[in-house]
């Protein structure tokens, strides 16, 4: 394929990307990656490279938006962003020592998980009981903007926390994708922080984090400007655009669709992983 | 440097202060965003003007050349004219966005006072530095 036709194409697809996963919330990063590797038969480290820059583009932009709204927590933000930027140097750092047929691997898991989070309904329990300890030393109990005023909430469990954040961290590094969804499961699940507050402090983290493993990728050679400029810019203008859209139409049936997408592209990457292909 | 833990600030100015920062950090990241963005452009222009119907294929990985990974090599040779040095040097400009959050948070901790979230931040960015620089200090 020349040039032309090849950057046109893949400014489409992530376009696409970016704007599927804006509008159904999952987050197009973690489709990036399958995308270019399957469809556009780019190699695994490449297309890991181009993913990773797409997504502090989309997790940067949108960050701006939500703190605005005060539903961020900057403090809890910070605090957890010692584990995720760690973890993301340990994960840049085994991508290459991991056969690219592991990562492959990992990286199905990681989109079946995905989708499972997504179809999940979570329990809304809000127990009332004394916060953490470390999290009342560490100033992260705070409030968030609700239909009633400001509600108050407090954080639970933070080393829990912390280590479920280097674990995003390292898969955020190893795979270059956001793992927004990790993110989230560390703050809602562990430390009890309430969904909005978690959601978007995650997507603020995002950036940080990539960050880390992005400046190891660069001096490995991951980053082909000529690959990621399309991705980057598809995907960027994808994701503002699904944002627009977002707030008038019904996203359920959407998601559903979005989430059998991810469920194909995870047995996909799995099938591929296990039979060497990469 | 006030003392830590200890506030000049009444809570209604502390309010009002957290979200003036919060706002300068939005503006930030949207800006670096932008200006990133901008520049990737400039750079696409150039180089899909140039060979757009050469043949590309991403196959087999090759790594880069060597003045396109290092923050030092990018900046020069995008000066220079080059135009998948200026696309590099957008996606470097990205890459600093977060960082350029980071440093300015520690500012906006110290002035508040809350020396426990400098140390914090001041943790973070050093993963940050040695991540983009590090590959500087061991070669």
């Amino acid at each position: 394929m020349n040039v032309l036709a090849f950057t046109f194409l893949l400014w489409i697809g992530s376009l696409f990307a970016g704007f599927l996963g804006a509008l159904t919330g999952l987050g197009g990063g973690v489709v990036l990656v399958p995308l270019l590797t399957i469809f556009f038969h780019v190699d695994l480290r490449y297309a890991i490279g181009a993913s990773l820059v797409s997504v502090i583009a989309t997790s940067s932009g949108s960050a701006a938006a939500y703190l605005k709204e005060g539903f961020s927590n900057i403090r809890i933000g910070m605090f957890l962003e010692i584990a995720t930027t760690l973890g993301a140097l340990l994960g840049a750092y085994l991508t290459a020592k991991v056969p690219a047929s592991v990562i492959a691997i990992i990286f199905g898991v990681v989109l079946l998980y995905s989708a499972y989070m997504s179809r999940r309904t979570r329990p809304r329990e809000l127990a009332v009981q004394a916060p953490d300890p470390i999290a009342t030393k560490l100033k992260m109990n705070s409030s968030f903007p609700d239909t009633s005023g400001l509600r108050h909430y407090n954080v639970y469990r933070v080393p829990a926390g912390f280590g479920v954040m280097f674990g995003a961290g390292a898969l955020s590094g190893l795979l270059g994708i956001g793992s927004g969804a990790l993110k989230v499961v560390a703050m809602d699940q562990s430390m009890k922080i309430p969904f909005k507050v978690s959601t978007t402090t995650s997507n603020f983290m995002i950036g940080v984090t990539a960050a880390a493993s992005a400046g190891v990728y660069l001096s490995r050679g991951y980053i082909d400007p000529s690959l990621a400029m399309p991705v980057m810019l598809g995907v960027l203008i994808g994701s503002l655009m699904g944002t627009r859209v977002l707030v008038k139409t019904k996203t359920k049936s959407l998601r559903l669709v979005f989430s059998i997408v991810i469920v194909l592209l995870g047995v996909e990457m799995l099938i591929k992983g296990i039979g060497g292909k990469f | 440097m006030n003392p830590p833990d200890t506030h000049k600030l009444s809570p209604s100015e502390m309010e009002w202060y957290e979200e003036q920062v919060e706002n300068t950090i939005a503006q930030l990241l949207r800006g670096g965003v932008l200006l990133a963005a901008l520049v990737v452009i400039v750079g696409a222009v150039l180089y899909l003007g140039s060979s757009p119907l050469a043949r590309v294929s991403y196959r087999t990985f090759q790594g880069e050349p060597e003045h396109l990974k290092s923050v030092h090599g990018i900046v020069r040779s995008a000066f220079a004219g080059q135009a998948r040095s200026i696309m590099q040097l957008g996606l470097l400009l990205l890459i600093a966005t977060p960082i350029a959050r980071v440093i300015f948070s520690v500012f906006a901790f110290a002035i508040e006072g809350d020396r426990m979230y400098v140390i914090f931040t001041l943790i973070v960015l050093s993963v940050l530095l040695y991540s983009l620089f590090g590959s500087f200090l061991v070669a």
